[in-house]
Formats: structure tokens, C-alpha cells, sequence
């Protein structure tokens, strides 16, 4: 419910933006860690990874480039309604894999009747592969979303 | 053919709306409500089409990901699911037409995570009713609850409170439900329902299978709300807006209840909580208890949604008073008694949550003149009320006539007694509310009927109560084909 | 003899201990935090149980070796993964609400609270 929330006007209370120290190292740092965020979200099929822990990488970057930046830079970048429409995108690759999977003649969620790859056996990496990113795209927007709603809330009196 | 997939697609179509609500929403909000309403009639179409395969060709089985089970996770759906399915989905379907006036009220400019939830809560509720993996089961179960709890707590400074009495207790007994199911997977090895009951005979005498009923039934006990275990739906139903309460009270108390059906008598055997240990009779004579508490807590109540919410902790041990006698005509009465309270005590709190709308009037003695002031409203409560006292025409006589029926063919006079007494307990606590609205009025009222979108719902349900009452052979044809399977 | 149960079994009496801690905090406590914290160490005692009925003593990690070897049955991770994505979104709302309640009644203390509803 939180999640879902950002929507609600808030109040920007005050820009706080880091040190230039601060600033000069994150902005080396930030592509670094959505970098790594990407390579543990596609590695998610073969090795340790996977959507969850890379949502949450990719939601750290962000917080490092808000906690440098400010919020204002990085609600240029991902604008709270942007940030929702990635959470909810992230079910509707879900749920979309497993009707694409019926429509090829599979069962729901049937990643080895999916035309990709060679084999079925191909195919269900893929498919699973996909869905990763859907999980992904969800668990950081949540994340994202999260700080948010927390960064923007005017001091509980 | 496309036919063949509907059981997985109840869940996938629900799902695919609920998560397409907030982009929808960020285009234009008003659509939100029309949204959910067309989802959760896709929903209720699929629902009455498996209840219309189930009962043409047999029990569906479903393999998700085409992977055999016990393997996969299964959707398996026999006459009891396709049942529930209907009335879970039909309910949620109607009140969501009334929502739109009513949710629009009582909780204005949240319509993106309102409707994203309440769209949640039916597919989770759906969910739990068509799948055939009891872990698959408690996922649900949570998905569904959790949805409950955010929804409750939009009522305002007071339902914050009682969501979160709400969501301690739920918590408890969705962990002694995932606790109870441990235990069966750790004894059986695998968690598909009909494997587990497969391989359950050869370990009944185990003490863990014992542990694992013990946890089941007090987890799902709580979440049926059965009487001493009822503290936090009074308040929960009082403070939700009225929609939200009047589909919990319709459908996720009773999809509580066929999960716990479909644990005792599917999953575990029923000679075994039958006879080996009495967990059936112990259910019974505790919701012959709460029956009458609960009717004695509901006189005591002046706000009409308290009243309500105290009458459903009685009907709700009609129920498990059905179920727990566990002879054949009981077990038919309880279950119908499902359809019937789902029915009656939805379109009651449809009626309050009109006149909350109209007046803001929560208080029973403070409906003075409300029959002048909103007759149809008014008459169709009159008829939920009969029904639920039990009056002939209606549905609720059909099922409180089986219960009878069933006790008396048990020799089990006490219940006989308490069935009876409680209808005059209902009698008299609604009494109070006919004697408010229709007499002693003497000056004029103007007439001032709810919305039309609220009152067709309304009327619906109350035509509905007197039509199955009319024809109760439907649902009871259903049922004992059911039940006769089960039950030896 | 008892002994042996309890070296044998310690899981179980680990899972059982913090079970019942949960259930303290859930009961006994009066802030609301502390009530959140006591249903988390509750919920996460069950999933300590499922991890710890899977294991299997010299077990490896459920991974396709050269040479066959004995290995930890997957599944209960697996589940208790989904059920620890369960828990935390429980705790999410839970701690939603009580910035609610907070914002609401100004306090967190559950007594002050009842008395502030009346």
C-alpha cells in the first residue's frame, strides 16, 4: 500500500545534497553499481543472482545518486510516475509470459513452449531469464519507491 | 483450446488487472472502479463456466508450467471449488458495482490503490479456492490478507487500529498455518493435496500428524473467525468502509472455511478427524457456543455494522456446526449455509453502508422513520433479516433447515436447541431495527432512496435470497453430490 | 536420555525458544514496534524450522557434480524464500500502519491509544 502511495503530493522540505567529494565519487560510482546490478540480474539464470538481489543493487544506485544529488536530480531522471509504472510492469511481464506460453500452446508458464532458443530446454532459460528482468524492474521500483515516500515525508510532528 | 485453461486463468486474468490498475489510473482515474468491475466480471464468467465444466465432465486438473505433480503445483478443481469459486466471484463482482458510489464516499482520491487491492483480495480469495497445493494454498491465503489489512485500515483513525489488531492475529495464525503444513511436508515429503492424502494413511498414529491438524485448525480458525477466536473481526467489519466489509464478511471468512473443509476432509482423511481423534465433534460443540454468544453479543450492540459484524461471528459457527457433525445432511446445511450467509450478510452490510451514505447514521436507534426515508433500501434488509432468521421463503431457512434436519438424524438434541434459540436470538436483534425503521413515526419524510448503483446491487441480492430459497434444490444438488463423495 | 533428545533435536528447541520469544513480544509488549519486532522473530522462527528439517549432515548444495554426491533438499528454501517475501511485505504494511497510527494518535504506546479511542 505504501508502495503504491508515491502518487500522494508531498512536500520537498529541504535539498540536501552531499559534499563535492561526495558528489564527484558517486557520479564514478553510480553507472558502476547499475552496472553490476544489470550483469547479477541477467548471471540470475546460471549463478547466484537473480531479480530480487539485482532490484535491490539497482535501488542502491539510485539512493547513492539521491543521497549525492538530491532528490530533485534524481526524480529528473526517474519521475515518481515512471517509478510506478515499472512496479507494476514488472507482474504484468509475470503474468504476460505465462499467457504468451498458453498461446503457444503450452500450460501457463510453460517457458520450454516459448519459440526462443533451440531447444525447450533453451527456451525455459530464456523465458525464466525474462521473467528475471520483470522481478527485477518491480523490486527496484518498490525499493526506489520506498525511499521515496520516506525522503519526502515531511517531519512526523 | 483455451477451454482447457480456465482454471489457471481466473487467477492470471486477475492478476494481469490488478497490476494494470495504477497504469490505468495514472490516465484517468475515474476508469479505476470500471476497471476492476469488468476484471472481476471476466472473473465471475470464467468462474461459472468451470462450475458448468465441473459438473459436464468431471474434476479439472490443471499442471502449471506442464510439470507433473507432485512435482508441479497443481490447480485442481472439483464440484466444492467450482462452487465457492461462483459465489466468491459473484460477490466480489456485485459489490463492486456498489463500491463505486460507496467506496467514492466513504474513501475519496485513493482510487489506484483501492481498487488494485480489492482486486487483489478476489484473486487471492480465488486463488486459494482453485489450487490443489497446500502451499500454494498459504500464499494465496496471504496475498489475500494482506490486501484485507491494507484495505481495512483506509477507513479512517479508527479501522488504523483495528487493522492492526487485524494483522497480529492473522499473522499468528497464517504462521501456525504454515507451521501445520511444515509438518505435514516434512512427515509426507511432498505438498500436493491429494499426494499428501495418499501417503497420510500409513503415518496416521504419529503424534506430528496430530500437531500438524492442531496447528491447521487454530490457524485456520482464526482466520474464519470462530468464536473465542472472533476479537478482531468486530472491529475490523465496524471500521472498514463498508464495501470492504461487506466483502470480507461475504467471502473471505468463507474461503477460511473451505480451506479448512478441503484440509480435514480432502487432505486428511475423514474417518480419521472423524473418529480416530474428535476434532470434528470438538469444532462443533465450540461453534454451538459461539453461536449463541455471538447472537447474545449482537443484542448488545448499537452501531448497526457492530451488530453485523457480532451476527457473523454466530452465522459463522452455523457453519462449522454443520461441518463438525460430519453426517451428510449437516455437512450439506453448513455448506450451504456458505451461500446463504454469503448472500444475506452481504447485502446487509450493502443496506448499512447505503444509509451511512444517505444520513451518516451508524447508531440502531437513531433510524427513526428510515422505512419512509429509503423503502426499497429498508425492504430489502427486511428480507436479508428474515432470511437470516430463518423465515420460510428464503435461503437461509433452506440451510438452517438442513442443519436441524442433520442434528436431529445425529440424535444431537443440544444443537437442535441451539439452532432454535439463536433464531429467536437474530429475531429479536434485528426486532430493534424494524421497530426503529418502520414504526412510531408519525410526521412526514421525505423520500430519499440511495443511488441507483447502490440500490440495483442491493435489490439483487435480496431478490437472489428469495429466488434460492425458491429453488434450493440447485445448490443442494450440487452439494450432496459432493458430500457423498467425501463423506462415507 | 534427555540429554540425547536435546543434542539430537536442538533445532527444534532453537525454533520452539524463539517461537515463544515472538509470541512474548506479540502478548506482552505495549509499543507497537516491539509487537512488529516480536511477530517478525515469530514468523522467522517457522522458517528456521523448514531450513533446518531440510538439512541433511555432510549434505552439498544441490548442484550437478562431476562425481554423484549427497545433497540438501532444495525445496524447503525454495518455499520459505517465497515465505520470506510473504513476511516482509507483512512487516511493510505493519510498519505503514504504524506511521499511520503514529500520525493519528501521536503516540505508540497501545494503552494511550485505547484510552485516546474511546
Amino acid at each position: 500500500m505504501k508502495a503504491i502511495s508515491v502518487t500522494e503530493p508531498v512536500v520537498e522540505t529541504r535539498s540536501v545534497t552531499g559534499s563535492i567529494i561526495c558528489r564527484t565519487s558517486a557520479s564514478i560510482m553510480v553507472p558502476f553499481i547499475l552496472l553490476w546490478g544489470l550483469y547479477v540480474l541477467i548471471h540470475g539464470a546460471l549463478g547466484p543472482g537473480g531479480g530480487f538481489q539485482a532490484g535491490v543493487i539497482l535501488a542502491a544506485g539510485f539512493i547513492l545518486h539521491t543521497a549525492a544529488f538530491g532528490l530533485k536530480e534524481t526524480k529528473k531522471i526517474l519521475p515518481v510516475k515512471l517509478v510506478m509504472v515499472m512496479a507494476s510492469t514488472g507482474p504484468l511481464i509475470y503474468v504476460g509470459m505465462g499467457i504468451l506460453a498458453i498461446i503457444f500452446g503450452g500450460n501457463f508458464l510453460e517457458y520450454g513452449a516459448l519459440p526462443l532458443g533451440h531447444s525447450p530446454a533453451e527456451a525455459s532459460k530464456y523465458g525464466i531469464e525474462i521473467v528475471e528482468v520483470g522481478i527485477g524492474l518491480t523490486v527496484m521500483a518498490i525499493m526506489v519507491s520506498i525511499f521515496y515516500d520516506i525522503a519526502l515525508r515531511k517531519k512526523v510532528e | 483450446m483455451i477451454t482447457d485453461h480456465l482454471s489457471v486463468l481466473i487467477i492470471a486474468v486477475g492478476l494481469l488487472g490488478a497490476f494494470f490498475t495504477p497504469i490505468i489510473g495514472l490516465i484517468r482515474k475515474e476508469m479505476c472502479s470500471l476497471w476492476a468491475s469488468f476484471i472481476i466480471l471476466l472473473q465471475f464468467l470464467i468462474s461459472i463456466f468451470l462450475l458448468y465444466q465441473v459438473i459436464i465432465a468431471g474434476n479439472i486438473s490443471y499442471w502449471l508450467g506442464g510439470w507433473e505433480p507432485p512435482w508441479g503445483i497443481e490447480y485442481a478443481v472439483d464440484l466444492l471449488n467450482a462452487f465457492v469459486l461462483v459465489i466468491v466471484a459473484g460477490i466480489c463482482f456485485s459489490v463492486s458495482i456498489y463500491g463505486r458510489k460507496s467506496l467514492g464516499f466513504e474513501v475519496p482520491d485513493k482510487e489506484l490503490p483501492l481498487y488494485t487491492l480489492y482486486i487483489l483480495l478476489t484473486t487471492g480469495m480465488l486463488g486459494i479456492v482453485v489450487t490443489g497445493d497446500i502451499f500454494n494454498l498459504y500464499v494465496f491465503l496471504e496475498i489475500g490478507s494482506l490486501a484485507a489489512y491494507a484495505l481495512i485500515a483506509m477507513g479512517g483513525r479508527h479501522s488504523l487500529t483495528a487493522s492492526f489488531n487485524y494483522m497480529i492475529m492473522g499473522t499468528v495464525s497464517a504462521s501456525f498455518i504454515l507451521l501445520g503444513i511444515g509438518y505435514l511436508y516434512v512427515m509426507t515429503g511432498t505438498l500436493n493435496m491429494a499426494d499428501i492424502s495418499a501417503l497420510l494413511p500409513s503415518l496416521y498414529g504419529r503424534p506430528v500428524i496430530l500437531v500438524a491438524i492442531a496447528l491447521l485448525v487454530v490457524g485456520l480458525s482464526i482466520k474464519t473467525a470462530l468464536f473465542p477466536l472472533h476479537t478482531w473481526l468486530p472491529d475490523a467489519y465496524t471500521h472498514a468502509p463498508s464495501a470492504v466489509s461487506a466483502v470480507l464478511s461475504g467471502t473471505f471468512t468463507k474461503v477460511g472455511i473451505y480451506a479448512l473443509i478441503r484440509v480435514m476432509f480432502t487432505v486428511i482423511s475423514p474417518s480419521y478427524v472423524i473418529e480416530t481423534v474428535p476434532v470434528m465433534s470438538i469444532l462443533s460443540w465450540v461453534a454451538a457456543i459461539g453461536i449463541l454468544a455471538g447472537s447474545l453479543l449482537a443484542i448488545a450492540q448499537y452501531d448497526i455494522k457492530r451488530m453485523l459484524a457480532y451476527s457473523s461471528v454466530s452465522q459463522i459457527g452455523y457453519i462449522f456446526l454443520g461441518i463438525g457433525m460430519a453426517n451428510k445432511l449437516a455437512m450439506t446445511g453448513g455448506i450451504l449455509h456458505i451461500l446463504s450467509h454469503s448472500l444475506m450478510k452481504v447485502g446487509l452490510f450493502m443496506v448499512a453502508g447505503a444509509i451511512i451514505y444517505r444520513t451518516g447514521i451508524r447508531n440502531i436507534y437513531q433510524l427513526k422513520g428510515m422505512g419512509k426515508k429509503m423503502p426499497y433500501t429498508m425492504a430489502a434488509f427486511v428480507i436479508g433479516a428474515l432470511s437470516m432468521i430463518g423465515i420460510p421463503p428464503t435461503i437461509g431457512f433452506a440451510s438452517k433447515f438442513y442443519l436441524a434436519w442433520g442434528a436431529l438424524g445425529a440424535g444431537e438434541w443440544v444443537f437442535v436447541v441451539v439452532i432454535l434459540l439463536s433464531s429467536l436470538l437474530t429475531a429479536v436483534y434485528f426486532w430493534r431495527i424494524f421497530e426503529n425503521a418502520f414504526f412510531g413515526v408519525h410526521e412526514d419524510i421525505k423520500k430519499d432512496e440511495a443511488p441507483i448503483s447502490m440500490l440495483l446491487p442491493i435489490l439483487a441480492f435480496a431478490v437472489i435470497t428469495v429466488l434460492l430459497g425458491l429453488l434450493a434444490s440447485l445448490p443442494i444438488g450440487i452439494i450432496e453430490q459432493w458430500v457423498t463423495g467425501v463423506l462415507p | 536420555m534427555v540429554l540425547d533428545i536435546i543434542f539430537a533435536k536442538y533445532n527444534y528447541i532453537i525454533y520452539i525458544t524463539l517461537m515463544t520469544i515472538g509470541f512474548y513480544g506479540m502478548i506482552g509488549k505495549r509499543n507497537l514496534i516491539k509487537k512488529l519486532i516480536g511477530m517478525s522473530i515469530f514468523q522467522y522462527s517457522i522458517f528456521l524450522f523448514y531450513v533446518s528439517a531440510a538439512d541433511v549432515s555432510g549434505g552439498t548444495a544441490p548442484i550437478l557434480l562431476k562425481e554423484p554426491a549427497v545433497y540438501v533438499n532444495p525445496l524447503p528454501h525454495v518455499l520459505i524464500l517465497t515465505a520470506i517475501v510473504v513476511a516482509v511485505s507483512t512487516l511493510a504494511v505493519g510498519l505503514s500502519l504504524v506511521i499511520r497510527i503514529y500520525k493519528e494518535f501521536g503516540t505508540l504506546d497501545e494503552d494511550k491509544i485505547i484510552e485516546l479511542s474511546r
